[in-house]
């Protein structure tokens, strides 16, 4: 008969915690930025159809790092969470705060009681009318929640790209400045000079969608072509 | 055990908001909103309410929608009244809405039920947008609307009933197209235009002798504003344009760039041409 050894609580979360945390750094960064125009959600992504960014209301999104899997299902249960209480309140009711509320609820449901914690780390960001009224929350795999001015790093070698991205950071960026500031952080941790637009993956929140595109829904997908236009303009 | 649990994530990985809703909160749907626990108001049946044993006289209803296609798109266009029996329930009711960016829909038949409705394909749209990353086709769009319109088949039977009319610009095919339903949610493909409710017989009198082929954008708009002020003369449930009170019909245009809504000022010159040109034309019928 097997001998069931005792493990002391602080050791049991400790290595839940460590296991988490190996597979979250072995990704690539992915990097949040609030800037004037709204906020830019830049990941290092070669495939133009896995995303790791995503759309889950009118002025939220949500970006993760991790096991595809697992962050997948993560997004397509907020987008559930939004539109069903968006459809049974109203449009105006459904916030950043509530979806991370629940995110790491569930979040640390799984982290102590399934057989292995989800190896994703989150942020969820809700763009406003003004930047100081922005919101970027960070969840982390034992469900922690974090509520982070200006910038957002999670993933891969993120102290070092935080530390870039903190650097170059001001509130008065436009997208395209946010944007070369997300990509030469995404770098810094190698010595490669930039990476090529389409081995990256950026959406922006539009603080302004309604007067300029007619849409409450902030959220845009850019792709190559217009990655490089707004690259090459800005401040 | 790894067949039950791999079937359960494919049975869960739904793309579609009403099948979530069914599943996990059915009393939010509408069409579930009476049949649904039974806290609901089981009084509230066709001979129940007022008006000669018909549902008809006790709610607000929709009347008339008219769409038809034009060069390079499709246009819908609904009056502006509401009727409750012989009243008038609402002069400013908005019939035809935006589903999403490529497709409109209008709605004939019991208001409260057609306005949730709507609600709900536009969430149903956006939201399989957002899980799948990607648009529904166009017939895609039509014959989800399709099975909402059936799901409230009870009710429909019960005289609240909802008929709507769908148009979108098909992306694939170039071209803008209409569709029509049954209560039963059959599902037809209108050509060149189409009208439901009530004074839709009059529209579509008057949509076959305005409309021809090729239509400018601006033209269009015009046709179906006449249209519509047809439908107003001979059908008591149709709103006619309101110079009084500033009420246009309410008009979007889809075509390649997206579903637009018709500005107001355009359709108070559209609808004062139309005045005008009767009064000076001075016929009777």
């Amino acid at each position: 008969m097997t001998q069931q050894f005792y493990v002391s609580p602080e050791q049991l979360m400790k290595d839940r915690a460590d296991f988490a945390r190996k597979g979250i750094s072995r990704g690539r960064s992915v990097v949040v930025v609030s800037c004037r125009d709204g906020i830019a959600l830049v990941a290092e992504n070669p495939s133009p159809s896995l995303h790791k960014i995503g759309e889950i209301y009118d002025k939220i999104a949500f970006a993760a790092v991790g096991k595809y899997n697992e962050f997948e299902s993560l997004r397509q249960a907020g987008v559930r969470y939004a539109d069903v209480r968006g459809y049974s309140y109203d449009r105006e009711d459904v916030t950043a705060r509530g979806l991370a509320s629940v995110y790491a609820q569930s979040l640390g449901a799984v982290f102590t009681a399934e057989q292995k914690p989800f190896e994703v780390e989150l942020a969820v960001a809700e763009v406003g009318p003004a930047p100081e009224a922005d919101h970027l929350y960070r969840l982390t795999f034992d469900g922690s929640i974090a509520d982070e001015q200006g910038f957002i790093v999670m993933g891969g070698q993120a102290d070092k790209v935080s530390e870039a991205v903190a650097d170059g950071w001001r509130g008065d960026l436009d997208f395209g400045g946010a944007i070369r500031l997300a990509l030469a952080g995404l770098v810094a941790d190698r010595d490669a000079a930039a990476l090529p637009v389409s081995a990256v993956e950026v959406a922006v929140l539009d603080r302004g969608s309604e007067t300029a595109r007619g849409t409450r829904r902030a959220f845009r997908r850019l792709d190559d072509a217009e990655l490089a236009a707004l690259l090459a303009e800005g401040n | 055990m790894l067949d039950n649990s791999a079937d359960q994530v494919m049975a869960g990985a739904s793309s579609s908001f009403a099948e979530h809703l069914q599943r996990s909160r059915p009393e939010l749907l509408p069409y579930n909103a009476l049949s649904a626990g039974s806290g609901a108001p089981a009084g509230l049946t066709a001979g129940h309410l007022p008006g000669n044993g018909s549902a008809l006289a006790g709610v607000p209803h929709a009347t008339t929608i008219v769409a038809l296609t034009y060069a390079g798109g499709v246009l819908m266009a609904g009056d502006r009244r509401a009727t409750m029996g012989n009243m008038i329930a609402s002069r400013h009711i908005e019939k035809v809405f935006p589903a999403d960016h490529y497709s409109v829909l209008g709605i004939a038949g019991t208001a409260g039920i057609a306005i949730d409705i709507t609600r709900l394909f536009q969430v149903e749209l956006e939201h399989y947008e957002k899980i799948e990353g990607t648009q529904l086709s166009l017939d895609g769009k039509a014959n989800r609307l399709g099975a909402m319109v059936r799901g409230n088949l009870p009710m429909a039977m019960q005289g609240l009933a909802v008929v709507p009319l769908f148009a979108g610009f098909d992306r694939t095919a170039g071209i803008g197209r209409l569709f029509s339903y049954d209560v039963t949610g059959g599902r037809y493909e209108e050509q060149e235009h189409h009208a439901v409710g009530s004074g839709s017989v009059f529209a579509r009198g008057a949509l076959k002798k305005l409309w021809r082929p090729g239509l400018s954008g601006a033209d269009a708009v015009q046709v179906a504003v006449e249209a519509l002020y047809d439908a107003a003369d001979d059908d008591s449930a149709t709103g006619g344009p309101d110079p009084v009170r500033q009420l246009w019909p309410v008009v979007y245009t889809v075509d390649r760039a997206g579903a637009v809504r018709v500005p107001e000022a355009q359709l108070a010159a559209v609808a004062g041409g139309i005045i005008d040109a009767r009064t000076a034309a001075q016929r009777e019928a």
